[in-house]
């Protein structure tokens, strides 16, 4: 075998040996098959090192073959894909495809870094709590942020597509080898609706690659029989490349589909939310390497993933390999590679009496087995040239006998198998340590949820495992656990000795089991080392917790494609395309998109603002206010409901009347007003601010529901069912009286705050003579879907009175000048009715109400509570800005006393005014404060804040 | 994620819900000491273990309910309609 | 070898980092003590701490059911900040952050205190206003805070999609706010406690409170009764369940709180980001992970899993604000029981039983207040009496009424 593909096998495998792709790994160019993963091309063509370790910087190689895999991360760009962090194993071959090792500088084949392993004992685990504490950590900060970090964020768009799917189903099996098959073939001639999830691209597990027989055929029958059988069957989803990641509660179970995500013209990732009536975990076991000294150079493989690769990729890891064992499974690895013709020159065992039947094969085969030894050390850099062997004591705890050298340019080790039992433990499910198999298997659970096959520590037969910690001689610190965080007995040695013992102490404190692979083939390694160096057994030590991600999952996995406008759906309102078309500046309060503004060609949006401003005060302003809330309150007890639920008197509002209301929490507390109307007897149309709209319904219902079920009245929330149309102005009734309907709008008729129902411009409606603004206003609702055309109608007939259209900035200058309150920027979470000046409405109220009880305590009536009052600046250069504090200075000592809630440059006034929130507000009326804002300060006095018109002849004219 | 059992619609996921705190709480009346009032407002029994708690179907039927769920474990022991009394359900798997 | 330094560790290194000694013992449980702390988290060993350090105070036990430092400060996203609203919180979390700012060098254990700032975002107008009055109340009390432009934002966090569903316009940061690591907190103090020969007993579980004549008398444990006048509950997310012991219901409702990282990466995100609407923050952690949080899972769980759907908005949250992480894998999600408390501000001092003291209701910002939470309980503690930074912060304020709500004021857990 020599030239490209070297290491390629000349028959065998699941490969498409007519279709050759090409590929380029860290800028050299290679080839291999359709059916490779980027693993199996890399080892095909001899590529050795295929990565640098995260601290020491050491040259890796490819360790497995399935998720396990933690060396081999490379940033793979393909297409439209460029993904970093991807492991070779897990990347299927595509033509054209590139891979770079991102974490090694300035290559991989000469990397700086490895001056860190050549001083390696002054980088012990947590060297960094010892030191780098003076002058500060920042100072090192930034060398450690460049150095961690194993690969890039691409730079560029994501290119991949995502969707979430939902699946109910009678069974879910995770896992499609042998044992899930079973179970997912029996469920299905059960008449259950089963789902099978596997991990790689193919079903079939071990069966692809050990051979054997099942039910009297072989194993590759089977399975293409079970396949083709599940893939009949009506209600069987057998989902490929789909990784069960998390298990949540009551038994749902998310899963990311990755069939399509490596496409590199149409990258597609799912996420499946499956809901089961009952869960089967097949999910496998993972093989454990040994434990000796540089046991980590390239070339040395997991035995498992040796005969994998020469069973499904026709591949070879090397031409001469030892495999090294403490169990039954490795022989059939070294069978495999006999098999395939490469050399053997030795198996390792350390069980001192190997079952016969094996010792027998491998006589026949010619191979040696070398009893009660273990591996000691290896040499080779760049790949494993040399191992050195010794025998083991009786006890196992140390060497006996002289050292033997045996030349190989790859080993194959397996130090037993450890269940994947995760997703079992995300479901609560309890692990317990088997002595004889070496390693934790399920317990119980309560979840609906069994495990079957490796992963529940049946492995078939018997491992006959004898379990070593690690080679009893070497230096600890050239024994890896984590190959990934660069992790060996020595840190974990240092653990137990500076009492970093529990379990999650010495995780934390070594990073053993943090990294990508989260410990997949080292929590087992380095738990077992742990208890030996505490005196406890590994059932003492216990292990780490099991938590989602299984194995990782992009972001744009889980957001399922839920971004932008899906993310957060804009409303919008009734007349939203006049607006559009008529220049309006939208803004998002709250979740609709509002006209903040309409500014003509040419003007600033502060123009604007005062403009629409003057046309309210002097001729007539239309403004869209349909998000405000409106909620129908009806029946016999509406009335007495709405009593308790306002500060106000509800009981004696009269049909045709409306009243302006508060609404407090229980704590006393303002969290909406507005205005309600009495429509009929028991018939009450309830307005909140549109940021309540949803919430105060809730609100209403939740005490209506849950506190007092025997009032008899249903609430209706109506807000999006009406558009809401504004005129405010002198000439707003003018404008109304022109417009066909049956509603008397003249003054006499129709007062402030009063309610009419009838017809307007042909359409039922509803207006209440309510002001925000502090002009006679009309608000007139009108079906949602009539908004735009009465929206039109009022500015045909107020084109002679010089209507315009207003946004909600010119809005809340008004309501500003006029001093109403606007809940949620002049209240915050603390204030209540006194300090809004409604001390005369509450004590007037007969009984009950929601916050009445909070506000007979003293604190709520304190007189130095901050109290809603007005602000002028003293001199005319300087302007409030809401968010402004309001400052005393007492011994010296600054101290805020209130804040600006609300500040405009008053167009009617022409200067600068605010609305505010001061202690003893009431009571200071004249005085001079100090304003804060960003660093600067100024004076203004403390007025009124009924700025326009106080005796409110405008708005009730 | 837990599926929540309303007693109107069936079994949802848990984000078509609201919850709502602690059930069979007596709002005191007007008369009650600060103490009293406090206790009510802010006070929650917030057991490790079996939670009588209000829940409120905000995305299907708009009711709201009641279920005594395990707070650990989160296994649902009983569900029961607002203004139903308190069952008697036994402790449910730590 | 007890001092660290880097020539302890060179030290070290020339001997095999064989003469290390234990960072904290393992003594043998006495049947009484002056005084008792439950829970050895974050506030637990700080407490323990500044009573034997300030105090004199070292006849002291802490009694832990699990592993120290294995609850909220083994799960949480490390920020630190003092940038809060009311004068009483931005007085005490400041008094933490400046604690933190010398605990390295206090403590001598390194832990990595990196005060990159945080940024915190406005999507509109209101929005920004908000922020302007909580940025000017921080510059009132005194601490950093400055106001930012949305091409300052830009220029903070390049990655940063100014212009998605909810555009930037602005934001406010605290540049002495940043991160820390979490353990190596919880190590330190528990490391320094031990020296000056607190005990640290772990794999205790309190199972009742001895109490008579409404007083403090002891603790019944899993592992025997133990005397003593003084109690104190650090107990975080299980404060409600201690309390209870001692016949006290806790104004607190104990959630679950996720939190996620990436797999790591080179850097690219140098400050700390929240946004109260978006609801998530995000920071990269020294060894390159993006780590993620958002809001609670609203309702009463001692589970400590965490469900999909915040576990699907607060990576929708980060992904619309800075698309480029889309690509990136989450490698795990955890989660731990945060107490809220109705103003979430925290439960600190005496309580009705006399001896019998609490640091609880932390809810999601526990972790900036261990040096100030444990310096002052134990001050209190020494003079059974609150320390002046925490008389605001009793259980007595919920009948007053006089509740100090920063909850508006910070939006999103942090």
């Amino acid at each position: 075998m020599n030239g490209p593909q070297a290491y390629r096998l000349e028959t065998g495998g699941f490969i498409e040996r007519d279709r050759p792709l090409t590929f380029t790994c860290n800028g050299q160019r290679f080839t291999g098959y359709a059916g490779d993963t980027l693993a199996s091309a890399l080892l095909a063509n001899g590529v050795r090192v295929v990565g640098r370790s995260f601290k020491y910087h050491r040259p890796r190689g490819i360790l497995a073959a399935g998720v396990e895999e933690t060396n081999a991360l490379f940033r793979i760009d393909s297409g439209v894909l460029s993904v970093p962090l991807v492991r070779a194993t897990m990347q299927p071959l595509v033509e054209g495809l590139s891979a770079t090792t991102e974490n090694a500088w300035p290559s991989i084949g000469f990397d700086f870094g490895r001056v860190l392993d050549f001083t390696h004992w002054l980088w012990p685990a947590g060297f960094y709590n010892k030191t780098f504490k003076w002058p500060s950590w920042q100072w090192y900060e930034g060398l450690i942020r460049r150095s961690a970090g194993s690969g890039r964020l691409p730079a560029g768009q994501d290119a991949s597509d995502y969707y979430q799917h939902n699946l109910h189903c009678d069974v879910l099996v995770v896992g499609g080898g042998p044992a899930g098959l079973r179970e997912a073939l029996a469920a299905s001639r059960a008449g259950s609706h089963v789902v099978i999830a596997e991990l790689e691209p193919r079903l079939g597990g071990r069966l692809r690659h050990d051979g054997g027989e099942i039910d009297g055929m072989p194993a590759l029958q089977w399975l293409e029989r079970a396949v083709a059988e599940l893939h009949h069957a009506g209600q069987v989803r057998v989902l490929t490349s789909t990784t069960v990641t998390g298990y949540y509660d009551h038994d749902v179970l998310v899963a990311v589909d990755r069939s399509n995500a490596d496409d590199p013209t149409r990258p597609v990732e799912r996420l499946w939310k499956i809901r089961a009536k009952r869960v089967v975990l097949a999910s496998g076991a993972i093989e454990q390497p040994l434990v000796f000294a540089n046991n980590d150079r390239p070339g040395i493989v997991l035995a498992g993933a040796v005969r994998r690769y020469i069973a499904e990729y026709a591949v070879t890891v090397g031409r001469s390999v030892v495999v090294a064992t403490n169990n039954d499974d490795a022989y059939r690895t070294a069978f495999a590679l006999h098999t395939a013709g490469i050399q053997v020159p030795a198996i390792v065992d350390s069980r001192a009496v190997p079952a016969p039947e094996l010792t027998r094969e491998a006589a026949a085969r010619g191979l040696e087995v070398i009893g009660n030894a273990v591996i000691v050390d290896t040499t080779g850099t760049h790949g494993v040239r040399e191992v050195e062997v010794r025998a083991l004591s009786g006890d196992g705890r140390s060497l006996t006998g002289a050292s033997r050298s045996i030349r190989c340019d790859a080993l194959a080790m397996s130090g037993g198998w450890s269940p994947a039992a995760h997703l079992y433990s995300q479901a609560g499910g309890k692990l317990r340590y088997d002595d004889v198999q070496a390693c934790f298997v399920p317990d119980r659970c309560a979840a609906r949820v069994s495990v079957v096959g490796a992963a529940n520590g049946d492995f078939g037969r018997p491992l006959a495992i004898r379990a070593l910690v690690r080679t009893p001689s070497g230096p600890s610190n050239r024994q890896w656990i984590d190959f990934r965080h660069d992790v060996t007995a020595a840190d974990i040695e240092l653990a137990a000795r500076e009492n970093f013992s529990a379990v999650e102490h010495m995780k934390r404190y070594t990073t053993a089991g943090m990294s990508i692979d989260q410990g997949k083939t080292s929590n087992l390694s380095a738990m077992s080392l742990l208890a030996e160096q505490t005196g406890r057994t590994i059932a003492e030590v216990g292990t780490t917790t099991f938590r989602p991600m299984y194995s990782p999952v992009s972001m744009g996995a889980l957001t399922a494609g839920i971004n932008g406008d899906r993310y957060a759906p804009r409303r919008v309102m009734p007349a939203q395309s006049w607006h559009a078309a008529h220049g309006a500046d939208f803004d998002d309060y709250g979740s609709w998109q509002r006209p903040a503004c309409y500014p003509r060609r040419g003007e600033t949006r502060d123009a604007a603002i005062e403009r629409e401003v003057l046309v309210t005060r002097n001729a007539v302003s239309l403004f869209d206010g349909s998000p405000l809330g409106k909620i129908e309150v009806k029946g016999p007890d509406a009335a007495e409901f709405l009593n308790r639920i306002y500060v106000n008197n509800a009981l004696t509002l009269k049909p045709g009347k409306a009243r302006y209301g508060l609404m407090l929490n229980e704590n006393g507390v303002i969290i909406d007003d507005g205005v309600f109307a009495c429509m009929a007897p028991g018939h009450f149309l309830v307005s909140t601010t549109s940021g309540g709209a949803e919430r105060i319904a809730m609100w209403m219902d939740e005490w209506h529901q849950c506190e007092w079920p025997g009032l008899k009245l249903v609430i209706a929330p109506v807000t999006t069912q009406w558009a809401v149309l504004t005129l405010a102005g002198p000439r707003a009734r003018g404008l109304l009286a022109s417009i066909d309907s049956d509603i008397d709008f003249s003054a006499g008729a129709f007062p402030h705050l009063s309610f009419r129902m009838g017809r307007l411009a042909g359409s039922p409606a509803r207006v209440q003579r309510v002001s925000f603004s502090g002009e006679a206003s009309f608000e007139v609702s009108v079906p949602a879907l009539r908004g735009e055309s009465l929206w039109e109608a009022f500015m045909a007939a107020g084109t002679a009175l010089g209507i315009e259209p207003i946004g909600v900035e010119a809005l809340m200058v008004l309501r500003t000048e006029k001093g109403f309150l606007h809940v949620g920027s002049d209240t915050d979470g603390t204030t209540n009715p006194y300090d809004v000046g409604f001390g005369g409405v509450v004590d007037k109220k007969k009984g009950d109400f929601v916050g009445r009880r909070s506000l007979l305590r003293s604190h709520d009536r304190r007189p130095d509570r901050r109290q809603f009052i007005g602000l002028e600046p003293v001199s005319t250069s300087d302007r409030l800005v809401a968010g402004s504090h309001l400052m005393a200075s007492t011994g010296g000592k600054r101290r805020s006393e209130g804040f600006v809630t609300s500040a405009c440059l008053s167009p009617t006034f022409g200067k600068s005014i605010g609305l505010g929130l001061l202690e003893r507000g009431f009571t200071r009326k004249g005085e001079v404060v100090t304003v804060f804002n960003e660093g600067r300060s100024f004076e203004a006095r403390v007025v009124d804040p009924a700025f326009y018109d106080p005796a409110g002849e405008r708005m009730h004219g | 994620m837990m599926q929540l059992p309303c007693p109107y619609c069936g079994v949802r996921d848990e984000d078509e819900f609201r919850f709502g705190g602690q059930s069979h709480i007596t709002r005191p009346d007007l008369n009650c000491s600060d103490a009293e009032w406090a206790d009510y407002l802010f006070c929650r029994d917030n057991p490790k273990g079996v939670n009588f708690e209000r829940w409120l179907h905000a995305f299907g039927c708009g009711r709201w309910f009641n279920l005594a769920r395990h707070t650990v474990t989160h296994e649902i022991l009983a569900c029961y309609r607002m203004g139903e009394p308190k069952p008697n359900v036994t402790g449910g798997a730590a | 070898m007890k001092r660290y330094s880097a020539l302890s560790l060179l030290a070290g290194a020339l001997t095999g980092h064989r003469r290390w000694t234990q960072a904290w013992r393992t003594p043998e449980l006495r049947n009484s003590y002056d005084v008792v702390l439950v829970g050895a988290g974050g506030h637990g060993l700080a407490t323990a701490y500044y009573l034997a350090k300030k105090h004199g105070i070292k006849n002291i036990a802490i009694l832990e059911k699990g592993h120290l430092g294995g609850g909220s400060v083994g799960r949480n996203t490390q920020v630190t900040r003092s940038n809060y609203f009311w004068p009483e919180s931005a007085a005490f979390f400041d008094h933490s952050l400046k604690l933190y700012e010398s605990m390295s060098v206090d403590l001598n254990f390194n832990v990595m205190l990196s005060q990159r700032g945080i940024l915190t975002l406005a999507h509109s107008h209101h929005d920004l206003e908000a922020l302007r009055r909580w940025a000017n109340a921080i510059q009132v009390n005194r601490i950093d805070s400055e106001l930012l432009t949305p091409g300052d934002v830009k220029r903070i966090a390049p990655l940063m999609r100014m212009d998605g569903r909810y555009p930037v316009h602005g934001g406010f940061i605290q540049r002495r706010g940043g991160i820390s690591r979490h353990d190596a907190v919880a190590w330190a103090y528990a490391r320094a406690a031990s020296a000056l020969g607190v005990d640290i007993i772990q794999q205790c579980e309190v199972t009742g409170l001895t109490i008579a004549g409404n007083r403090i008398r002891g603790v019944e444990t899993s592992r025997g009764p133990i005397a003593t006048s003084k109690l104190a509950l650090c107990v975080a997310g299980h404060t409600s369940v201690l309390a209870a012991m001692a016949g006290i219901r806790v104004p607190v409702n104990s959630m679950t709180l996720q939190a996620m990282v990436s797999e790591p990466i080179k850097p690219c995100l140098d400050t700390i980001v929240l946004s109260p609407i978006v609801h998530m923050y995000v920071s990269q952690s020294d060894r390159g992970e993006i780590v993620l949080g958002g809001g609670a899972d609203v309702y009463t769980s001692y589970s400590q899993r965490g469900g999909v759907p915040v576990l699907q908005d607060t990576v929708s949250a980060l992904t619309e604000l800075f698309p480029a992480f889309s690509r990136l894998r989450l490698m795990r999600q955890w989660a731990g029981i945060v107490d809220i408390t109705p103003d979430t501000t925290p439960l600190m001092g005496k309580t009705p039983v006399e001896g019998l003291y609490i640091s609880g209701g932390w809810g999601t910002g526990g972790y900036k207040a261990i040096p100030a939470g444990g310096d002052t309980m134990a001050y209190t503690i020494a003079n059974d009496s609150p320390h002046p930074l925490i008389t605001s912060f009793g259980l007595d304020r919920f009948a007053s009424g006089a509740l100090i709500d920063e909850g508006a004021a910070s939006g999103v857990a942090h």
